[in-house]
């Protein structure tokens, strides 16, 4: 099998991208819910955010001019790969506290891994990121783990 | 009320059905801030990325799966860790079913495992899942 992934690609394992701060309002936590169809009070009053409401801290707010032609903001976090087209993956989270409105939040995420595999279709590249949620105040909030594919 | 002492391994969750439609969709992607257009411009998903309609989000039915959880446990336990993966996609109009079972019970911790699934309208698992929760 021929390495796609070069010594400068895999030389990007272990950045991070620049901390996000953010302040968890209760309309967005609203939005969240009502989108998503959850039925617990709690989650649809905007008090305490649904297990994955932190999904979207991961999305980069670009102008619209310097979006991709498939409206996607190019994710600086991963370097330019050799295979183009990305799939979601996998998502796993540990949660230490709830995320609640009113938080002031630290969001920063890490390239963890880049890996080749064969895949029934070709070769495929694994890339695992990490995004790690705190309060300002440096208090453990969750840890997730993501792996997307390119292929 | 959910205890713990009432729970047994091979217990189904209750499951649910959910059928976004496309203003569910718009407003979950503009929650989330994604405009990746297979999730809205029907024209771009089929003729330049080739699928058969209007992509659902991977993390919006993740999201159906933590629900079974979250619903499951209301405020008698609460969520430790949480993980799914995306296997198949799905489109909009499909009807997907999310539920799932205990697999594990701890006596010690307190501590509860559940696998989770989302399955489309065919029986096919497109996004399996797994959580622990914790009881007091």
């Amino acid at each position: 099998m021929a390495e796609l992934l070069t010594p400068e690609i895999k030389a990007c394992i272990g950045q991070a991208s620049p901390s996000i701060h953010v302040e968890v309002t209760r309309r967005d936590l609203r939005k969240y819910a009502v989108s998503t169809g959850q039925k617990a009070k709690k989650y649809l009053d905007g008090d305490v955010a649904p297990p994955l409401f932190h999904f979207g801290y991961a999305m980069e707010i670009l102008p619209v001019d310097e979006l991709r032609k498939d409206g996607i903001a190019e994710d600086k976090l991963i370097p330019e790969l050799p295979l183009k087209r990305l799939m979601a993956g996998s998502s796993d989270t540990v949660y230490h506290r709830p995320i609640c409105a009113g938080d002031k939040l630290v969001v920063t995420r890490k390239l963890k891994d880049l890996y080749e595999k064969e895949g029934r279709s070709g070769p495929l590249i694994f890339v695992v990121t990490e995004t790690v949620v705190e309060t300002q105040a440096g208090e453990p909030v969750l840890n997730e783990t993501t792996s997307l594919i390119a292929r | 009320m959910l205890n713990f002492d009432a729970i047994n391994v091979g217990d189904a969750l209750p499951s649910r059905d959910h059928t976004a439609n496309i203003v569910q969709l718009f407003m979950y992607n503009a929650a989330i801030w994604n405009p990746h257009r297979i999730h809205f411009d029907h024209a771009y998903a089929t003729e330049e990325e080739g699928y058969p309609g209007i992509v659902l989000d991977g993390p919006l039915q993740g999201d159906w799966i933590g629900q079974v959880v979250t619903d499951w446990i209301g405020e008698d336990a609460t969520l430790v860790s949480f993980g799914y993966t995306n296997r198949r996609a799905a489109m909009l109009g499909e009807t997907m079913t999310a539920g799932g079972k205990v697999e594990e019970k701890n006596d010690e911790t307190k501590e509860v495992k559940v696998s989770l699934y989302l399955q489309n309208g065919e029986g096919e698992v497109t996004i399996p899942g797994h959580a622990v929760v914790r009881f007091s």
